[in-house]
């Protein structure tokens, strides 16, 4: 086992949400626009070719955080449009997000026929 | 003629009885033993946040009718609200009782505005009694102005804490011993506040305003009470309060209580600064200081509830926080205290 | 006092979130998740699971996670902890999807659960694919 990856996983994962907290700390930005923002930017650095390479160097410290899922629809994207053109640009990104969001979503329709909302 | 929002009831008006019910948060504050009932379930034996706050105001408006002995048809009319959209948390409960109700909106200041209101009918005579009641709950605030209980997010340090818990007082125009005797209307004032999470701020330059007014307007001063009780300003709302009105020459800091402050122990509780909601002055204004005044610890209290007026809607739009404050003065009639 | 000076008195004023202590739990916590998601991608590829498929389980697995303690109850005390630690892995947006969900069963599965879902989680998917449609176009035009 590669243990020298699960440091690399820590460190980049960490980090990334240390940008975040500070966001939350120093901004007035509420959680719901840091997580679009995440995944935009995701989008964009795996665009410019600079996520492709972390993941390679930090593996789930790269792909966990959520822009990890926004290099993912840039990746499916990029694939999508190789294979179908322009047509790709539409299809690649959510075809790739599909397992996340369903999966997200499936669950928490189980969740809610489980869990009843409790105060805190 | 302008009598700047002042209003004495001259015709007599009196505070015969409260009742006070809160959640299981409040229950386990320091002003416990000063509460008539506690719940330790959230939803009230319920099955929604919603019905759980009708079912609380339900079960505390018929515990107030217990112990002041009466019945509901004696009763003249409710007056009340909360937080919950159209004002449903209040008239849901009063639904089912045979008393004619006014449903009140001023956020976290409904229970001021509602004895003042029917401190106004019972002493002009238009009515034998009124019952005046306010309530909020910590769940369903939560569902309407912020997240659901289950989604992970920090507080800022300037956050409150809704409180679970109503208030309700019996107002009559037998001499009880503690007579409602004069109030202010509040201005609505719009210190340009925008932060949601700091809602002390956003409600502290109304409080300043009505206090202010009261002390310019009432032929009272500050030296003929034993306390000014605010209602849910909280630790940092407290303290730019005292800080305004120090800029206009009056030192309150010394009288100074707040509700949202009391209620909890915001250390071990984790309260941030302090409790908010309706239920908030409510409960505490009808438990600890009824209490306190009817033992004589107390003789004249100064009681303002500041609401902070935001929607939802409004706080997506980025508009800044209007806020309102109503002042009430209780005063003993048997001469104990100041 | 006139409304900006009141504005900026308050600012200056209100207590500051504990930004480093803030900070070096939301890295620890945050960390924590990623080794986690990890050491699951290194267990399914012992399984015999190509590198790819075994990245989808690792989130498939951590939204499941997330959403479980979500409705035990325990996630949000665990991200009033962690703050970022827990929102910016994939398990925020799994706690995003399935806190309102739970939350909303009172108003029914459709016009409470399954609306409300999208809630938070709504925006996201929205902005990630419109600007994965932006990046696919761009990307067109420049390797035509």
């Amino acid at each position: 086992m590669d243990w020298l990856q699960f440091l690399h996983a820590f460190w980049v994962g960490g980090l990334f949400c240390v940008v975040a907290q500070l966001l939350i700390d120093l901004t007035k930005l509420t959680p719901a626009r840091i997580l679009t923002g995440y995944v935009c930017a995701g989008v964009v650095l795996s665009a410019v070719g600079l996520y492709g390479p972390l993941k390679e160097f930090a593996g789930c410290g790269a792909a966990v955080p959520l822009t990890g899922f926004g290099h993912a629809l840039a990746e499916g994207v990029r694939e999508a449009v190789k294979t179908d053109g322009l047509l790709g640009a539409l299809s690649g990104g959510l075809t790739a997000a599909a397992t996340g969001v369903s999966a997200s979503l499936f669950f928490a329709l189980l969740w809610s026929l489980l869990f009843k909302s409790k105060q805190k | 003629m302008a009598n700047n929002g002042v209003i004495r009831f001259t015709g007599g008006c009196y505070l015969a009885q409260t009742a006070t019910t809160v959640g299981k948060k409040e229950h386990q504050g320091p002003l416990n033993a000063w509460f008539d009932a506690s719940e330790s379930d959230e939803y009230f034996g319920q099955s929604t946040f919603e019905q759980a706050e009708s079912e609380m105001v339900r079960r505390n408006l018929r515990l107030l009718l217990e112990k002041a002995n009466v019945k509901e048809e004696e009763i003249g009319a409710v007056l009340g609200g909360d937080l919950v959209n159209q004002c449903t948390g209040t008239s849901f409960g009063i639904s089912g009782y045979q008393i004619p109700f006014l449903g009140l909106y001023g956020a976290c200041s409904t229970i001021a505005e509602a004895l003042l209101i029917g401190a106004s009918l019972v002493s002009g005579g238009f009515l034998p009694s009124a019952v005046a009641l306010a309530s909020s709950h910590f769940c369903t605030a939560e569902r309407q102005y912020r997240f659901p209980p289950e989604y992970g997010s920090q507080r800022t340090p300037t956050a409150q804490y809704t409180v679970t818990g109503t208030g309700a007082f019996l107002l009559t125009a037998e001499d009880t011993g503690i007579r409602v005797a004069d109030g202010v209307l509040g201005v609505v004032t719009d210190g340009g506040i925008t932060d949601a999470n700091n809602m002390g701020a956003a409600m502290a330059p109304a409080a300043a305003d009505t206090i202010l007014r009261y002390f310019d307007h009432s032929g009272r001063s500050l030296a003929d009470f034993d306390a000014v009780v605010t209602g849910d300003l909280g630790q940092e709302g407290l303290e730019l309060t005292d800080e305004l009105l120090q800029k206009c020459g009056l030192d309150i800091a010394p009288k100074h209580l707040d509700c949202g402050v009391l209620i909890y122990d915001a250390k071990k509780q984790d309260m941030h600064s302090g409790g908010s909601g309706c239920g908030c002055l409510a409960s505490v204004l009808g438990g600890y200081f009824f209490q306190r005044m009817r033992r004589g610890e107390l003789g004249r209290i100064l009681a303002i509830g500041t609401g902070a007026l935001l929607s939802a809607n409004s706080a997506f739009q980025k508009l800044s926080i209007p806020s309102v404050a109503h002042a009430v003065c209780l005063e003993s009639t048997t001469g104990k205290g100041a | 006092m006139d409304a900006k000076a009141y504005q900026t008195y308050t600012e200056s004023r209100a207590k500051r979130s504990h930004v480093l202590r803030d900070c070096l739990r939301a890295f620890w916590v945050g960390g924590l998740i990623c080794c986690l998601g990890q050491a699951l991608s290194v267990l399914y590829q012992w399984a015999g699971m190509e590198e790819k498929p075994a990245g989808l389980c690792v989130s498939v697995t951590l939204i499941f996670l997330a959403g479980l303690l979500t409705g035990i109850g325990w996630f949000d005390r665990i991200a009033r902890y962690a703050g970022a630690g827990t929102l910016v892995p994939i398990t925020g947006f799994s706690n995003a999807v399935a806190a309102p969900a739970i939350d909303a069963r009172a108003e029914g599965y459709v016009t409470g659960v399954a609306a409300k879902m999208f809630t938070i989680a709504g925006p996201v998917i929205v902005y990630g694919a419109v600007s994965s449609i932006l990046y696919g176009v761009l990307y067109y035009l420049f390797t035509l």
